[in-house]
């Protein structure tokens, strides 16, 4: 199949690059884009794993085209931390121990991100039902929850910044 | 997993879509969200050689009411349709059972058209729209025709959708006063298709329920319309005794396929439980509690 040439916002950037149609967004992302931040779980929409933020909403980049990524603006975990400092999810992931092997992070965190755009000062219940489209295997969700909150106060008390 | 090859058709309105189908034939799928048919070609249940992709297509997005009726193009995402204050108010039994489907990502891009032109069982708008007597506007190359949700589905992925239409419009009435409405779904977590799941829609003239209808999710080839168990409500005060008969005459009609979520027998039994507790549910809401 004749491959397409795909241009988009990536991260704050312009990039350009050339894919089959069949091929899925994460594919893209980590092989040739080399950012391997976003994570392949299940490949079937599942996991949230690979959740990346396109158009400005939550998707899961498994279960997206990379040709419908077309002047589209995508950000991944890559694009979280500014001039070298965390974000305040990434923050609050750390302080608040919301990982432990990691591999589900990545996504937590982009699907957390888009999150606190969409509720800033979200209840225990609001973050539980936010976030039920990413799986954790390891932390029983305790501490991802309290590392959401603690970046929600963060960027309230930073105006969002 | 990668779905096999196929050309891929971003148009950007809805005549250069269907000219494509029409150019493709057979061998061309709309896609919509992607969230049903990607995952079916990664599994090669789906092989398409054209993929037409609607997400480009002008005027196919949006929710108005219009003479009694709300409109919803066809391309309106599960998360569209909770967000709407005007679905809310005049036909919510749509957001409440959008919110039972998949997960925050996923209901970002699956759209209320997909669910429907789909013809999978176990999607939950089939219900929905049989119950609020919905109907849909398929587009054609020459002209569009209007459909009635109920006879729309004929089985496991058909429906009367033809190969050179296109689904672009769903047109639900708004509810009248008085009304109740409930969908209980029983899934095993986050993301599941139902084990079994019950829409009711009920009017109600004082104590007396006015008109009724039930359907239910995932408990045969396609939704099933439970209009036995409407006519033991109809016209009557409903207690607990109608309720156990008008479950059983939905159980009646149910024919679910064994699989992980359970055998036939336990899948007909939740069907009825949920038929049970969306009639209560839509009862108390009807009375304004």
């Amino acid at each position: 199949m004749a491959k397409k040439n795909i241009s988009f916002t990536l991260n704050g950037g312009q990039v350009e690059t050339l894919v089959e149609p069949r091929e899925l967004l994460i594919h893209v992302l980590r092989e040739q884009l080399g950012l391997t931040g976003s994570h392949i779980g299940c490949e079937t929409s599942h996991c949230g794993a690979c959740t990346v933020d396109f158009n400005g909403k939550s998707v899961k980049s498994c279960t997206v085209l990379a040709v419908q990524a077309e002047g589209g603006t995508v950000i991944t975990v890559e694009g979280l931390a500014k001039n070298g400092a965390l974000h305040p999810l990434q923050e609050g992931f750390m302080q608040e121990h919301g990982l432990q092997c990691g591999y589900c992070t990545p996504g937590m965190l982009m699907r957390s991100y888009r999150f606190l755009q969409e509720i800033p000062n979200p209840t225990e219940e609001q973050i539980r039902s936010g976030l039920s489209g990413n799986i954790c295997r390891c932390t029983g969700y305790q501490n991802i929850v309290k590392a959401v909150q603690y970046a929600a106060k963060k960027l309230q008390a930073t105006g969002g910044k | 997993m990668t779905p096999g090859n196929f050309e891929y058709h971003a148009p950007t309105d809805i005549k250069q879509a269907l000219a494509l189908l029409i150019e493709y034939g057979e061998e061309a799928k709309i896609l919509a969200g992607g969230h049903s048919l990607l995952p079916m070609m990664k599994l090669r249940f789906a092989s398409p050689g054209h993929l037409i992709d609607l997400n480009r297509v002008q005027g196919l997005k949006g929710i108005r009411e219009q003479g009694g009726m709300i409109h919803i193009g066809a391309m309106t995402t599960e998360n569209e349709l909770i967000a709407s204050e005007l679905l809310q108010k005049k036909c919510p039994l749509i957001p409440e059972a959008a919110l039972w489907i998949a997960d925050p990502q996923v209901r970002n891009c699956g759209t209320i058209g997909g669910d429907i032109a789909h013809g999978d069982p176990g999607n939950d708008h089939p219900a929905i729209m049989l119950v609020t007597e919905a109907t849909f506007v398929l587009k054609g190359p020459k002209d569009e025709r209007v459909v009635a949700a109920n006879g729309f589905f004929l089985g496991t992925y058909s429906t009367q959708l033809n190969a050179d239409e296109i689904l672009t419009e769903i047109r639900v009435p708004v509810i009248a006063k008085g009304t109740g409405y409930a969908y209980c779904k029983l899934k095993r977590k986050t993301g599941d298709f139902a084990t079994a799941a019950a829409a009711v829609q009920l009017q109600l003239d004082g104590n007396t329920c006015k008109k009724i209808a039930i359907a239910l999710t995932n408990a045969g080839p396609t939704a099933l319309r439970a209009k036995d168990a409407e006519a033991v409500l109809t016209g009557k005060a409903i207690d607990e005794r109608l309720i156990e008969q008008a479950a059983q005459k939905a159980m009646a009609i149910c024919d679910p396929a064994e699989d992980q979520r359970g055998d036939r027998e336990y899948k007909t039994h939740m069907a009825g439980e949920m038929t049970r507790r969306a009639i209560r549910r839509a009862l108390e809401r009807a009375r304004g509690k």
